[in-house]
């Protein structure tokens, strides 16, 4: 507070923003200033930059790049990380973190397929069921963490086991068949070529919408800014923190019926395979801007984020150069977006920007 | 009913008599009572540990007293939570300030009582009713929009007492306003209590344990000491010099308790 104590009143009306720059340091703050100020400007020009290298300019990645299967090929690398990202982005912001997501991703689709198979469930209801089944994943979740006061970090890494467990037990460590008596449905679900990421735009609008333009949203920021602050105003910190935990249960459930539908299996993720799709989320989200402190967080910039994972990975591919060094660049993005974002907080804090 | 403190009278907007409050071994409070008039500006003085925070809380509708009650406007109340008192008038702005620095002056004005057009949230209205409001308070801020994080120490609270009064509160307990404040950001909070006082439908209590400051605002001095509430006198009868004496004495009181314990 004794930082901020000092500082005297601006004028009102007065522009935001500290004294204009002298000389080239000067010049190179206010870029950066005004790259901050604007955060998903950031990632939005490293996607920009991407798509033109792989999609103009390398000879090789041009024919390819556009090409129809391979849109479709990076559309549905992309549509689950952003999906599972924009529930992380939630997450993260009231203070708290999934990493069992990908396993309920992962387990859901042996849900369906015993419900259908072995118990006879009709196809529809038994997708409500598997999506019934995640929202009851993140009740636990939440239970764990905001009933008993455990660190999502662990009870969620716990849960994350324990399903990674229940799969391979449950089907002896087999994959499965997705059956065809829900494979009417699965069309809209996720084994139409072009449905995993129209889900996934729409997702991405309704979802921004509620973070910025609704109550949920705003008690979510309050919820991860001062936890303590809210629940003295009145907002009821645990519902909002069980309803963020079983949003990222019913989408991460969704999720792992879309791929299912698409590749018309369902895998077991062994191995701890099953955690991968939770860090490439969180990765999206952070290089996006999202602050693992909670408080702060950018949907749009998570659905941007999730692109340039998608990008680099599919550019590699279509370039045909080794995929070896290519989470060197991930963990290089990861990084420089948290100093960004870091350094984006101490700004807010000081008032320089918004 | 009793005639608990001196000088009541039914003008009295709130009302605590015989409360008591014990922790396990520890008694925080013993028959205390206090009584608080409509417009009234109260400070409730003692050291750390007294029984301030105590008090407080149960005021507030945060713990129950074990024993005693309380009256609003005459009537008795039990005060089951913070939202209940809230509802009723009373409200408390906390030390910590429950502001989100992440949020913008107006959304932590109406945090948790937004206007929504469902499922929308009106934030025009919010910005507008909020910088008219605080206009209308005398609070000088930059912008309504600015996150409180910009914000000073002094204008903080200041956004934070406006808020309470915003969201109508008769009755506002100010726990220690002016900690860790420089005397041009105290000076900000007491004129706004100051303007309260002026307008005359807000009753105040400022818990303190600085009570210089306070003095010059307040109408009326409580003393808590050690849990009982040992000095109820109107500020005009009594100075910084007497209420020091008290304080000392007590402390030497204590300390010689302390020093024949261990001999």
């Amino acid at each position: 507070m004794s930082d901020t104590a000092q500082r005297t009143p601006t004028t009102a009306g007065g522009p935001p923003g500290g004294p204009p720059g002298n000389g080239a340091a000067g010049r190179l703050r206010d870029v950066g200033v005004f790259l901050m100020r604007q955060r998903e400007a950031t990632i939005f020009a490293v996607a920009v930059l991407l798509t033109l290298y792989f999609g103009l300019v390398n000879s090789v990645g041009r024919a390819a790049f556009w090409s129809k299967a391979d849109l479709i090929n990076l559309s549905q690398f992309w549509a689950p990380i952003i999906i599972i990202a924009l529930c992380e982005v939630l997450l993260l912001i009231c203070g708290e973190i999934d990493l069992s997501v990908g396993y309920t991703l992962a387990f859901t689709p042996f849900l369906m397929y015993f419900l259908v198979v072995d118990y006879s469930v009709p196809g529809v209801l038994a997708i409500i069921l598997c999506l019934v089944f995640g929202v009851a994943v993140g009740w636990f979740n939440a239970f764990l963490t905001v009933t008993l006061r455990l660190p999502s970090f662990i009870t969620t890494l716990g849960t994350g086991f324990i399903l990674a467990g229940l799969i391979l037990t449950t089907n002896s460590g087999e994959q499965a068949t997705i059956p065809p008596q829900v494979l009417g449905i699965g069309h809209w679900i996720g084994s139409y070529a072009w449905a995993e990421i129209t889900w996934a735009v729409i997702l991405t609008a309704l979802f921004h919408v509620l973070l910025r333009r609704t109550r949920w949203g705003l008690h979510t920021i309050a919820v991860g800014g001062n936890a303590l602050g809210a629940a003295e105003a009145g907002v009821n910190v645990a519902r909002i923190k069980y309803g963020n935990f079983m949003i990222t249960g019913l989408l991460g459930s969704f999720v792992g019926l879309q791929i299912a539908f698409q590749t018309s299996i369902a895998d077991t993720y062994s191995g701890l395979a099953g955690f991968q799709p939770m860090f490439y989320a969180v990765a999206a989200a952070v290089i996006g801007g999202t602050a693992m402190l909670g408080g702060s967080g950018t949907i749009i910039g998570a659905f941007l984020g999730a692109y340039v994972l998608s990008v680099l990975e599919d550019g590699f591919a279509v370039v045909g150069v080794s995929a070896y060094p290519l989470t060197i660049f991930y963990g290089g993005a990861i990084i420089i977006a948290m100093i960004l974002n870091v350094q984006f907080a101490r700004l807010r804090r000081e008032g320089r920007v918004r | 009913m009793t005639a608990a403190t001196p000088g009541s009278t039914t003008e009295d907007v709130l009302r605590a008599e015989h409360i008591s409050k014990r922790f396990g071994a520890v008694t925080a409070l013993v028959d205390v009572n206090l009584r608080l008039a409509k417009g009234e500006v109260l400070a409730l003085l003692g050291d750390n540990g007294a029984g301030k925070s105590t008090l407080l809380k149960i005021l507030c509708g945060f713990q129950p007293p074990d024993t005693g009650r309380i009256l609003l406007n005459g009537q008795e109340v039990t005060l089951k939570s913070v939202d209940q008192a809230r509802s009723l008038g009373i409200d408390v702005v906390y030390q910590d300030l429950a502001l989100i620095n992440q949020l913008s002056v107006y959304h932590n004005m109406f945090l948790n009582r937004e206007r929504v057009r469902w499922p929308l949230l009106s934030n025009k209205t919010m910005r507008r009713l909020a910088k008219q409001y605080l206009d209308e308070m005398g609070v000088n801020i930059p912008s309504v929009d600015v996150d409180v994080a910009a914000l000073s120490g002094g204008q903080r609270q200041a956004i934070a007492v406006a808020r309470s009064v915003f969201t109508d509160a008769k009755i506002l307990l100010l726990d220690e306003p002016l900690a860790a404040m420089g005397a041009k950001e105290a000076a900000l909070i007491l004129d706004l209590v100051r303007d309260l006082k002026r307008k005359g439908d807000v009753s105040v209590i400022i818990i303190a344990h600085n009570y210089a400051q306070v003095l010059e605002i307040c109408d009326r001095v409580n003393l808590i000491q050690q849990g009982k509430i040992t000095f109820d006198k109107p500020a005009k009868d009594t100075s910084l010099q007497e209420l020091n004496e008290i304080v000392i004495e007590e402390y030497r009181r204590a300390l010689q308790e302390r020093q024949k314990a261990a001999s």
